[in-house]
């Protein structure tokens, strides 16, 4: 009886400390809201932590009439990125996995590197290439860099998946006379769902978050989300309603991805956990 | 070992070969070609009136841009990054690993929802750092959001300016850095050295006794008889305006620890639990002395993911603070003024060439490891 008293306790403490952890958590969450649905007017410093008198949903309209030339822009750059890394990885993995020759291992070694180093190291080049194929400043350069840069992530979680599915399904196919492209688009594509998935999940928030190239390589007239969001919330004076909303705009596509289908994400997340 | 079965079949090859082409010839370019690029351009004079012509005329200029980063009197801004580079990294890894520990922990106890639990510590994960960054800035705001939480308990407001703090601790002088650093290492051998006292273990005693005497003998030198660094004096130190973005950062990686430590104690054998309650171990027992030396490689991981992105705070930095403001700077905030800013492309090279070295030290020692654990395993 003493026993399950002291356990109950330990219990009571163990609840109190991770409720208090996800009051923590949500507190840039409940300032954002309150912030965002409060009147311009009505925002100030001392009062910044109270509950709005009146909820104002303008400043969402406002801030997506700002943000709504980046907002298409990013959906545009980052579902037609992520569905063409997604065939690659496709294809790349497939390669890695079930159809190794002398040599692929190595060459799934040097794709790889690419994850590793920290984009400063190629941007001045990727500036330069850009601009003298006349992609500089548009979509189509950003999507390019996207695509090109995400090759070993996708490639890696590819393989990793191909690698379960057993080699005599393989042989089984081949012996009853699948070639290698009937073998990729009969049976592996339509097999590898839960892999698309997964690698999609993973390029879209990546290409959506993505701000260093966005700010570099685009014109104002290509800018993705984030740097709108981020002159939006930039200079001095502004009222902290509109970037306040904005960062819910912006946040909003990745956000409701993450909550429907947080088991993928996740998944992508400690499949990316090799990747730096 | 049906895991490596070759390829037989050589028309099959040539088609693995023939779709693999496109992606290996982009990366070769895109990766590598670049990098060596960016290595070359680092060594000319790319900049000023030429910085943005379509075919720049550079000449070269071996080692020079590199000279004046480290040593040239306009560049101290870019040598306190370096400094806050390095807190950057050291806090960020402490404070992610043991808050991220630590919800792992209160989660790994069977919690009634705790689907809910970890979907609210994994959720800022999932946002960009320009929005995180644009939100934590409001609730930094010198007179307002976190500085009045304490007015909530009937105390006076916080005065501390998180962001825009221009006070440094920690402060010391460039000049003598080479001296500090190898005084630095000579405290950890010693260390090492008493550790290795206490153990009785001979070699290691000999040799962390060398090691330790010979970094004090360097030290001595470097302070005494090897001319300055600087031919003036720099005092550099930890600057008390990164705290506000390093709060927003722990706070949106630990949930990223958390999972990956939370995966590593649920793949911990059931038995091993059972074993250390049957001899008398309490929880903490459990949790200091098994499983934290069991789930080592997550936390090696974990350490070089979150170098890697202490490496990349530029877009944090960027929405938080801005591109101009020196106390908080990183070399990548540097690297993205003086090329895009400035136009100083070989400069910007040179500073993107440093922060390359700096990835590498913490990748290719992991890269090692893992070969070598393939291998082993």
């Amino acid at each position: 009886m003493r026993l399950r008293h002291k356990l109950s306790k330990q219990r009571f403490f163990l609840y109190f400390f991770l409720v208090l952890g996800v009051l923590l958590f949500l507190v840039p969450m409940y300032m954002a809201l309150i912030t965002s649905l409060k009147d311009p007017a009505e925002i100030n410093l001392a009062r910044a932590w109270s509950l709005p008198k009146r909820l104002n949903w303008k400043s969402y309209i406002d801030a997506f009439d700002l943000l709504r030339p980046n907002f298409l822009n990013s959906v545009i750059l980052s579902v037609t990125a992520t569905l063409i890394s997604a065939l690659v990885g496709a294809v790349n993995g497939f390669v890695f996995s079930k159809n190794r020759f002398s040599g692929s291992e190595l060459i799934f070694s040097f794709l790889l590197f690419g994850m590793f180093i920290p984009y400063q190291i190629i941007l001045i080049p990727l500036f330069q290439v850009l601009r003298s194929i006349g992609l500089y400043g548009s979509l189509g350069g950003l999507i390019l860099a996207h695509v090109i840069y995400g090759i070993p992530i996708v490639t890696l979680i590819f393989r990793n998946f191909y690698d379960q599915i057993p080699n005599s399904l393989v042989e089984s196919a081949r012996l009853d006379g699948c070639g290698f492209f009937s073998l990729l688009i009969r049976m592996f594509i339509p097999l590898s769902a839960p892999a698309f998935v997964v690698v999609g999940i993973w390029q879209f928030t990546q290409i959506w978050n993505e701000f260093l190239w966005g700010i570099t390589l685009t014109r104002p007239e290509a800018n993705p989300i984030t740097v709108g969001l981020s002159k939006l919330a930039g200079g001095q004076a502004v009222s902290w309603n509109l970037p306040m909303a904005g960062s819910f705009i912006a946040g909003l596509p990745v956000l409701l991805i993450y909550i429907i289908l947080g088991k993928y994400f996740i998944r992508g997340l400690l499949a990316g956990s090799v990747k730096g | 070992m049906a895991h490596s079965k070759k390829l037989k079949n050589r028309s099959d090859m040539v088609k693995a070969i023939l779709v693999l082409l496109p992606s290996v010839v982009l990366v070769a370019v895109f990766v590598y070609g670049f990098i060596f690029n960016t290595i070359y351009v680092s060594l000319t004079d790319w900049g000023q009136g030429a910085g943005l012509a379509e075919h720049p005329v550079k000449h070269w200029v071996g080692l020079g841009n590199y000279r004046q980063l480290f040593s040239g009197f306009i560049y101290g801004r870019f040598r306190q990054d370096l400094v806050n580079t390095f807190f950057y990294s050291v806090i960020l890894l402490v404070g992610t690993l043991f808050l991220g520990f630590l919800l792992a922990v209160l989660l790994d106890r069977k919690i009634r929802h705790e689907g809910f639990y970890r979907t609210i510590f994994l959720y800022p994960m999932a946002l960009s750092f320009i929005v995180t960054g644009t939100i934590w800035r409001w609730l930094l705001a010198p007179n307002g959001g976190l500085n009045l939480l304490p007015t909530f308990l009937g105390l006076k407001k916080g005065e501390f300016l998180w962001i825009s703090s221009r006070k440094a601790i920690l402060t010391f002088n460039w000049q003598h850095l080479l001296s500090i650093l190898f005084f630095i290492a000579a405290l950890v051998f010693l260390m090492l050295l008493l550790r290795a006292v206490r153990n009785r273990i001979h070699r290691k005693m000999v040799i962390h006794s060398a090691l330790f005497s010979s970094s004090l003998l360097l030290c001595a030198i470097s302070r005494w008889l090897l001319p300055p660094l600087l031919p003036f004096e720099e005092i550099h130190g930890f600057n008390l305006a990164t705290l506000g973005i390093l709060l927003a950062a722990i706070w949106q990686y630990s949930g990223y620890t958390m999972a990956l430590y939370l995966a590593g104690l649920r793949g911990l054998p059931e038995s091993i639990r059972e074993s250390s309650r049957m001899d008398g171990a309490g929880e903490f027992t459990y949790y200091w002395k098994i499983a934290i030396p069991n789930i080592k490689p997550i936390t090696l991981s974990a350490v070089i993911i979150l170098s890697h992105i202490s490496l990349k705070m530029f877009d944090l930095i960027y929405a938080m603070a801005g591109a101009d403001n020196a106390n908080t700077g990183h070399p990548s905030v540097n690297m993205y003024l003086t090329t895009f800013r400035a136009n100083q492309f070989a400069m910007g090279a040179a500073i993107a060439v440093i922060l390359f070295i700096m990835a590498a030290l913490f990748v290719i020692p992991y890269l090692m490891h893992s070969h070598k654990q393939r291998r082993e395993g």
